[in-house]
Parts: C-alpha cells; structure tokens; sequence
C-alpha cells in the first residue's frame, strides 16, 4: 500500500487537463468536489463541451493518479449542472494559458435569460496577442485544433496564435 | 509530459484504454442521478430523448462526410467541431434514452444496431448535401443554419423541462449551438455577399432545405404528451422565423419558397418514415459495428 503523503483533494486538483497541458483540473474550473471517507475517495468533476473526449481521460487519470497516491477506491461522478462556463478558470489558470502562448478567454458573466441573441459579424478584436500583447488581432476561425479554441492572427507581430474561446 | 513520438504519446504504456482509439468510452452520465421525474411516462421520455438524440447524430455524420474535403483547411476543422458537439449531444441523449426505456440498451446499441425506420430524427437532417455528388456546401451551410436556429430555440425553452438530465444537457447545447449557428449565418452572408456564382449557389442551397423546415415545427404525439418535459416546437415558430429574417435581411437574399416535402400517409421523420438517403447513411455509419460485434480498437 503506497502511504498517502497528500490529501485526495490536493492530488486531483493537480491532475492535468489532457487537451491542455499547462492547466490543472482546478485550473480549468472542472473539478467539483473530491471527499474522502473510510479511504474511499468521491471526485465530481463536470464536462467543457458536451463532446469533448478529454472528459473519459480527466476520469482515467483522476483514478490513476489518485491510485499512485495511495487511494486505490476512487469514483469518479459526472455533473451536467449547472453547465460548465469559461469564466471558472481560474486566474492562476488564464496566466498560465497566457504564459504558453494561448490568450485566454474574456469573462462573459451568466447569459441573460432569453433568446439568444444572433451575431451577424465575427466578435470585435478584444483578445490581446499573448507574444507581444497587441490589441491588434483578427479572427481566423472560430473552430481550431479542439473545440474550446479559436485560431487567431496578431497583425502587430504577425504570429497566430490560439484562443481559448468564450462559453 | 514528453514522448520520442506520437505513437508512444496516445498508447502511453502501460495504460488499459485511451481514447484516442476510439472506442472504451465510459457511459457519459457515470454518476448522474438518473431518477425519471415522477408522473412522466418512460416510454414517451426515452422516445422523446431518442429523437432529440437521432437529430443529433444523423447530422453529426453528415458534417463528418465533409472531413478533409470542405473548401478550406479552417473550415475543415470548423465542421468537424461542430459534428463533435452534435456527437456529444447525441451520446448523452441516447445514454438517457436507453436506460429510461430499461431494456439494457446503451448508447451503440441504440446508434449502431437499430435500422431505419426505428430512427427518430427529422428529414432535413439526412438530406445529402454533399461533399458528394449532387451536394454543395451551400446546401450544407443552408442546412446548417436551418437546423441550429431551430435546435438552438428548443433547446433555450427545454433547459427548464422537468426532466433534470435534459434541462442539463439542453444548458449545455445552448451554448455550442450558439456558436454553430453564427457560423453558418457568417458563411451565409459571406456567400451570399461573394460573387453572383456564390450567391446563386447560396439561394439554391437554401431553396432546397426548405422543403423540410415546415416538418421540424409540427409537433408529435410524444411531445404532446409530455408537457412539463419536451417543448411543442410550433412554439419556437416565431423565434426562429425571427433570427432566419435577420439573416436573409442581412444577407439580401430572397425568403425561400418552395414547396414543403408532404409526410407520408400523415408521417414523416419523427414516426420513422425517412427519405431514400438516410438508408445509406446507416449503412456506413452502421458498417463496422454489425460487421464485427463487439469489435474493440
């Protein structure tokens, strides 16, 4: 039995996320809950998008990890609600994304209730070049290589660069 | 985390399961409470999540047909995210479906082992509209505005139903089908506003979804039935009557008016009567799964 030098919650909130690398799961805002009774460890984690395949992985490497730190009884438990928002990254989150070149999302606050309203025109430039921090960036796609990020250009430097879009 | 090379990076030794194969997915609800609402039939609640589920799906094969052959790298990659939302969508909805109705069926068995006209979905889904003959990206962005203004709308009324599971997986849909909606209206006045080749392309795509829109509104009998759980879609009517006018407005492009495609004998997509192409479908979709049961990768 490998002893438990570190509390569950401490070991999950430090798995990392699959598609990004540089966060952690407590980073990303997706880790609900992790208690711990009797040895036997609960984690609640909530899916980004309802298609992301990272999410089996995140349970893999939850029970993995948690595995190696002494925990070997671990559930992992799926919550749809309230549904996951970019604005539960956390700020030590967003520097991190910042510091590998991925500019992150805005805060967009809870959706008000209603229709949606529709967007004619592609959002206005607000997202800062994570290089040189220009204001001076274009949309290139709205979709890149995952679902939760757009492709960017910055026209002061020229380099594109990746965006972790608003949801 | 470094690897020598890619191979090693997604067969990770020692690892049972990756999912970077493709199959070994986990049930996507593990640990939802799955208690059905009490007073809510389970017959009508599984069929009515399977409908919502098989719109989902059949249109999410579709976008994929257009992998490594849309007109541009960006939008090659832009439909395949989108097919995946819709794919995510279906997964959770057939999972709730299958364990609603209670007769051991899970989300492949429901996607993979049921035949045409056990599929749920509306017609304008299975249309073909390319990459092949006969299609066009056109149709395809057409459609694709057609279907996500309508889903969009119902999913913003279903995200209060009764049901806990669906008002989760509606909330969440909200927001990606927010996103697939401005992108096919973005690419609707982009061809539309382009050259007159690209604009005549963009009419003809929109004249020939149209048939199927009248169908997506007109409520079924399950629906019916269900009223604290699924939305009468002829209530989303004016929403989506509303967002399809700012559109065309904006776009300068005519209301399509051809003529709706008549169900048949008084049925149509959500009875299981389907048209000609979704036959087809099926059978690629369906190919390797009931070639090779059980077949793992």
């Amino acid at each position: 039995m490998t002893p438990r030098a570190r509390p569950a919650r401490e070991v999950a909130e430090s798995v990392l996320d699959p598609e990004l690398p540089v966060l952690t799961l407590a980073d990303l805002g997706v880790l609900r809950d992790v208690t711990e009774h009797d040895g036997r460890v609960v984690v609640t984690i909530t899916p980004t998008y309802s298609g992301c395949p990272a999410l089996e992985e995140m349970r893999h490497d939850l029970r993995r990890r948690l595995a190696g730190a002494g925990y070997p009884d671990v559930e992992v438990r799926t919550v749809l609600s309230p549904p996951w928002t970019t604005d539960w990254i956390t700020d030590a989150g967003r520097r991190a994304l910042a510091e590998h070149g991925i500019a992150p999302p805005a805060r967009i606050g809870p959706r008000p209730a209603g229709p949606v309203p529709l967007n004619l025109t592609p959002p206005p430039a607000r997202v800062h070049c994570p290089r040189c921090g220009s204001a001076e960036t274009v949309e290139l796609s709205r979709f890149s290589a995952t679902a939760c990020k757009a492709l960017r250009r910055c026209e002061s430097c020229r380099e594109p660069f990746e965006h972790v879009k608003e949801l | 985390m470094s690897f020598d090379n890619a191979y090693d990076a997604i067969t990770g030794a020692g690892d049972d399961r990756h999912w970077a194969f493709g199959t070994g997915f986990d049930d996507p609800l593990a640990g939802v409470d799955r208690a059905v609402p009490a007073d809510v039939s389970a017959v009508d609640l599984s069929t009515y999540c399977l409908m919502l589920a098989d719109d989902a799906l059949i249109l999410s094969q579709r976008l994929t047909e257009w992998c490594s052959r849309a007109p541009e790298l960006e939008e090659d990659v832009a439909l395949a995210n989108i097919a995946l939302d819709l794919l995510g969508q279906a997964r959770l909805l057939l999972t709730r479906a299958g364990e609603v109705e209670g007769a051991g069926r899970d989300e492949d068995a429901l996607a993979y082992l049921r035949d045409e006209h056990e599929f749920r979905n509306v017609r304008l889904v299975e249309l073909d509209c390319g990459p092949g003959p006969g299609g066009d990206f056109a149709t395809t962005i057409a459609r694709l505005l057609v279907f996500s203004s309508w889903r969009l709308a119902v999913f913003t009324q279903l995200a209060h139903s009764a049901d806990p599971i669906l008002a989760a997986i509606a909330a969440k849909g909200v927001k990606e089908l927010a996103y697939h909606r401005d992108h096919a209206a973005q690419w609707t006045l982009r061809l539309a506003g382009g050259t007159e080749y690209s604009r005549e392309r963009m009419v003809a795509g929109l004249d020939q979804v149209w048939p199927l829109v009248d169908e997506l509104f007109h409520p079924h009998q399950v629906e019916k039935a269900l009223p604290s759980v699924a939305v009468d879609p002829s209530t989303v009517r004016p929403e989506f009557d509303d967002v399809l006018a700012q559109v065309l407005t904006a776009a300068d492009l005519p209301r399509p008016d051809t003529p709706p495609l008549s169900p048949v004998a008084g049925r149509a997509g959500r009875d299981g009567v389907h048209t000609e192409s979704l036959g087809y479908l099926l059978a690629e979709m369906q190919h390797l799964a009931r070639s090779l049961p059980g077949a793992t990768w």
